[in-house]
């Protein structure tokens, strides 16, 4: 007699399950890119650019081509030859590979040379000559709209200045309306400072084209391996199927692993004309000043209010600053990604955004940087806005908030931007959060310490946002619809592997995606073993960043192990001879509904699918389920931070950091609070310290981690987490919402908003991130704003 | 072991090789290697070890992070001729035959990692830490670690992590 399992024993939906990965990763046994060795593999070394704008007048490698152990040395003439001097970018434009006429940031990819080994390839790149005409660089979006700025992207045709796009989006009549209607109007600009995501693993990749088969396979950090295997059919010119794209273990990604590099197509093409197999791997200077960087954008946005606090509408405008090509990782039909995702979380009727993207001298990527497209920049601005307004209107900040909030009985909920809210209980999120930090004592303790001169300051910030692209009707990078997949096999004795078309890189999906295995089919996660990254074995995916993959592989995950189910039940009638629907379900086991006592397990049902199975039943327990998402997914947080600011010298330490995460069902608690405290991380580190900026010349400061500062453990508070809040998200499959990055996208705002509420009474509205001491220090002294992006040394 | 190259018809230069002799994770070794090699490729590359990463090349990530005679010393950032007729020891050699060292054990209990990639530097780094204070405060951790980072964690489950292994070791004796 067989019986229901336990699920949180067999380690389902809800478990704390201890990481699978982490057996090999404790012992120093991963397998990084950098870790795989081929037979008669050489390394690959990339000249860079020293200057952000030039003329190439003439690049002379005779001298890398006499060093012993080379083997070649690419320029970009000879990619020309080859049709591969620029690739096509994720969103329309065009990317140089390797420099020909121009180079147009600094760290640009001019040469590779490919030898026996890194240091000989390095010896190499140094003794190419590369004469340069040095041309004015262009280094934020007002430069590259004035008047007889150069013209960055002279290689396109029809491509007079340096403007990408304007771009808007909602209800302009609309929004004017409202703003007639305004008894007051709150105005507040600000700049997001362009930051990197700078996983510690840089990129890298090994080209391995074997001649003999015609067989293309590239070990690469890539989030999104079947987006490369298209890019890489469609550049280089080879057919789909003899490409295979791994994906090894990663280093971390945070969305710097999602386009394509110069590297990679520059070790593919090495691979293809020595026949050998060719490692590429990035210095730190390198990833920090040629890939996909993230924000880097100005806004600008007033709200319409009525004077007893209701919001009537919002209007914003931005400026986009993408680098010198515009290869933003997006959604095509977007050409913000979901900027307009700001202001979600509150009841607004009208709502306008307009938005311009141009060129500029530094690096290209616009990735979305532990964020889904664009969503952090929105949430902050949403979040600075809102403070700024309660302050305009002498209201108290939580409860301006709370009035207006999308309430619990108008989901789902259309924003003004078009987007439908699927569920949430945000006042009830808000009412933890406000308990947490102890609200109304610290107000209180918040005048008594103004009255010795003492600091303090509180901050919040309540948001939701869009989670799992597709669905495929409005989301779709390069046409290719975003969806995703799994693949499930039950193997004879009950075990099984799943494979996705997902790409973990620290999210711990070889742990969650046999909880839902287990969840779905009781068979226990300890015997379900994770696969994902090889193109040649996963079923086509779109890989993971944008907090996509539980949203939406993990979903695929639950369907596949569904179909699985109702084979099994099939099975199962068959085992205990009676039809179908006389067959109940409970966790591992299905039962005579009239005898409960007459069950087989599911263990049981797979040994019948491969030994004894009905007459006319296809053999065998696998199956691929593609889901299509129907909607994005909407979780809620609330963060709330208490700072103290040191008046003499502008530095702020946090007191208290409190986060209420309400992301529907979580799969694995101890997983889903690792992501918050490493998302709020990065939230500190972006108001406190980590930003990439650039003088004059377009030199980037932030090339290095003595420059681009990461906070340690010395200086990252700690974290105080509540997850009492739980609302399912009504259209996935197990009722979880995306969250790797709600931490990282809403917190930022709520160290802000503290510091700045601390300098209370000083009539200081903004000072732009990262609110570094000088700069805090600046705006108590003088009563006076600190905008821009942050100033660098000059040599005047 | 030997490097072949191709005979260019000219007489290349030479170049100059050092023997050395180490201990890594008990077992002696000896290299020929290149006077710049850097410790971290001699690890990684020489022996074979892989589980010491390489993140910055600028002892700014700690990434990786061995024990020469005992201290911490991020290995990108010491040639391997400093290493002559020192022990070092890695990632690799923390555990025994059959059971994992406490931090090990720690990192994994407490979640103290994700990516993973961090972790070895990490773990060298506490351990040097637990070797010269076997009961460290929540500060005392921090600032240990303060020259490794790390992108995922918020490093709060990590300082977890090494007072774990600290209180494992301390009732181990």
């Amino acid at each position: 007699m067989s019986q229901a399992v336990d699920e949180i024993k067999i380690g389902g939906l809800g478990a704390s399950r201890k990481r699978v990965e982490d057996s090999r990763f404790i012992r120093g046994k991963g397998n990084y890119t950098d870790d795989i060795v081929l037979p008669g593999m050489l390394h690959m070394e990339i000249l860079r650019s020293p200057l952000a704008h030039a003329r190439i007048k003439s690049i002379d490698a005779s001298k890398a081509w006499d060093v012993p152990g080379v083997h070649l040395v690419l320029t970009g003439e000879m990619m020309a030859t080859r049709n591969l001097a620029w690739m096509p970018t994720l969103s329309y434009d065009t990317q140089a590979v390797l420099a020909t006429d121009k180079v147009r940031f600094q760290g640009q990819e001019v040469a590779c040379v490919i030898a026996d080994d890194p240091y000989i390839a390095k010896d190499a790149c140094e003794a190419i000559v590369v004469d340069y005409e040095p041309l004015p660089a262009i280094v934020s979006p007002a430069q590259a709209v004035a008047d007889g700025a150069p013209v960055i992207r002279d290689d396109k045709e029809n491509q007079p200045d340096n403007v990408i796009y304007d771009w808007e989006v909602g209800d302009r009549a609309g929004t004017d309306r409202a703003f007639e209607q305004a008894d007051v109007v709150s105005r507040l600009k600000l700049h997001y400072p362009r930051s990197h995501p700078s996983p510690i693993e840089c990129c890298g990749s090994i080209a391995d084209f074997n001649r003999a088969t015609s067989k293309l396979t590239v070990y690469m950090t890539t989030q999104a391996p079947h987006i490369i295997r298209a890019a890489v059919a469609m550049v280089a010119e080879l057919p789909e199927h003899m490409i295979r794209i791994i994906s090894p273990d990663i280093g971390g990604g945070f969305g710097n692993k999602v386009p394509v590099y110069p590297g990679y197509v520059c070790s593919i093409l090495a691979s293809i004309l020595l026949e050998r197999p060719v490692k590429w791997i990035e210095d730190k200077s390198g990833n920090l000043i040629s890939t996909g960087f993230a924000r880097d954008i100005y806004l600008d946005g007033e709200m319409a209010l009525r004077k007893d606090g209701k919001i009537l509408g919002v209007r914003m405008h931005c400026d986009a600053d993408h680098g010198a090509f515009f290869s933003d990782a997006q959604p095509s039909k977007f050409k913000i990604g979901l900027l307009h995702s700001a202001f979600a979380a509150y009841d607004i009727p009208a709502a306008h955004l307009t938005a311009r993207g141009t060129y500029s001298n530094k690096a290209p990527g616009g990735v979305a940087y532990r964020c889904s497209f664009r969503v952090t920049e929105a949430m902050f601005f949403q979040e600075r806005m809102v403070q700024a307004a309660a302050d305009d209107l002498g209201m108290d900040q939580a409860a301006f908030r709370r009035l207006n909030f999308v309430r619990d009985d108008q989901f789902p909920h259309r924003t003004p931007f078009g987007f439908l809210l699927d569920s949430g209980q945000y006042g009830k999120c808000l009412d933890v959060g406000l308990r947490a930090i102890d609200y109304d004592n610290f107000r209180e303790q918040q005048r008594e310490a103004r009255e010795r001169g003492r600091l303090l300051g509180l901050g919040i910030s309540t948001m939701t946002e869009p989670l799992g692209a597709g669905n495929s009707r409005e989301y779709d990078i390069l046409g290719i619809k975003m969806f995703d997949s799994a693949d499930l096999k039950v193997h004879m004795t009950g075990k099984a592997i799943v494979r996705t078309g997902a790409r973990g890189q620290g999210q711990g999906h070889e742990t969650t995606w046999a909880q839902i295995v287990a969840h779905e089919l009781g068979i226990p996660a300890e015997d379900v073993v994770v696969e994902e990254g090889d193109t040649d074995t996963a079923p086509f995916g779109m890989g993971t960043y944008a907090s996509r993959s539980t949203p939406v592989a993990g979903a695929a995950v639950a369907m596949v192990a569904r179909k699985i189910r109702a084979k099994a039940r099939k099975l199962a009638a068959h085992l205990l001879e009676v039809s179908e629907e006389d067959i109940e379900w409970e966790l591992g086991r299905f039962y005579v509904r009239s005898a409960p006592d007459r069950g087989v397990t599911i263990q049981e049902c797979a040994i019948a699918a491969y030994s004894n199975m009905p007459d006319g039943m296809e053999p065998g327990l696998e199956n691929t389920a593609y889901y299509d998402p129907p909607n994005l997914t909407w979780p809620f947080a609330v963060y709330i931070v208490t700072v103290e600011v040191d008046p003499q010298t502008g530095v702020w330490d946090v007191l208290k950091v409190a986060a209420v995460d309400d992301c529907g069902v979580r799969i694995n608690p101890m997983i889903v609070e690792g992501q918050i405290m490493g998302g709020l991380t990065e939230a500190y580190a972006m108001s406190n310290m980590q930003f990439i900026t650039f003088d004059a010349d377009g030199n980037c400061v932030g090339s290095n981690y003595m420059d681009y500062l990461l906070p340690t453990a010395w200086e990252t508070p700690g974290f105080e987490l509540h997850s009492e809040v739980v609302t399912p998200c009504p259209h996935h499959p197990i009722g979880a919402k995306g969250i790797g990055e709600c931490a990282a996208v809403g917190g930022p705002a709520a160290f802000v908003n503290a510091v700045i509420d601390a300098l209370s009474g000083t009539g200081v509205r903004n000072i732009d991130m990262p609110l570094l001491p000088d700069r805090v220090w600046e705006a108590l002294t003088y009563h006076r704003d600190v905008s821009g992006a942050p100033p660098v040394r000059s040599d005047d | 072991m030997t490097m072949v190259y191709a005979d260019r018809g000219d007489d290349a230069e030479q170049i100059p090789v050092r023997r050395i002799k180490f201990t890594i994770n008990g077992d002696k070794k000896i290299a020929e290697v290149e006077p710049r090699l850097l410790l971290s490729h001699l690890i990684r590359q020489g022996v074979g070890l892989t589980g010491t990463h390489m993140g910055c090349d600028t002892t700014n990530c700690g990434a990786c992070t061995v024990l020469v005679d005992g201290k911490a010393v991020k290995s990108c950032t010491m040639l391997a001729v400093q290493a002559d007729g020192r022990e070092i020891e890695t990632v690799e050699g923390l555990a025994g035959q059959s059971e994992l060292h406490p931090l090990q054990e720690g990192f994994r209990e407490e979640h103290g990692l994700q990516c993973g990639f961090c972790t070895p530097g990490m773990m060298m780094a506490a351990k040097a830490l637990l070797a010269r204070n076997p009961d460290p405060t929540e500060e005392e951790i921090r600032w240990a670690l303060s020259g490794n980072l790390c992108r995922c964690t918020g490093y709060q489950n990590i300082v977890k992590s090494v007072l774990w292994a600290a209180d494992k070791l301390r009732s181990e004796g």
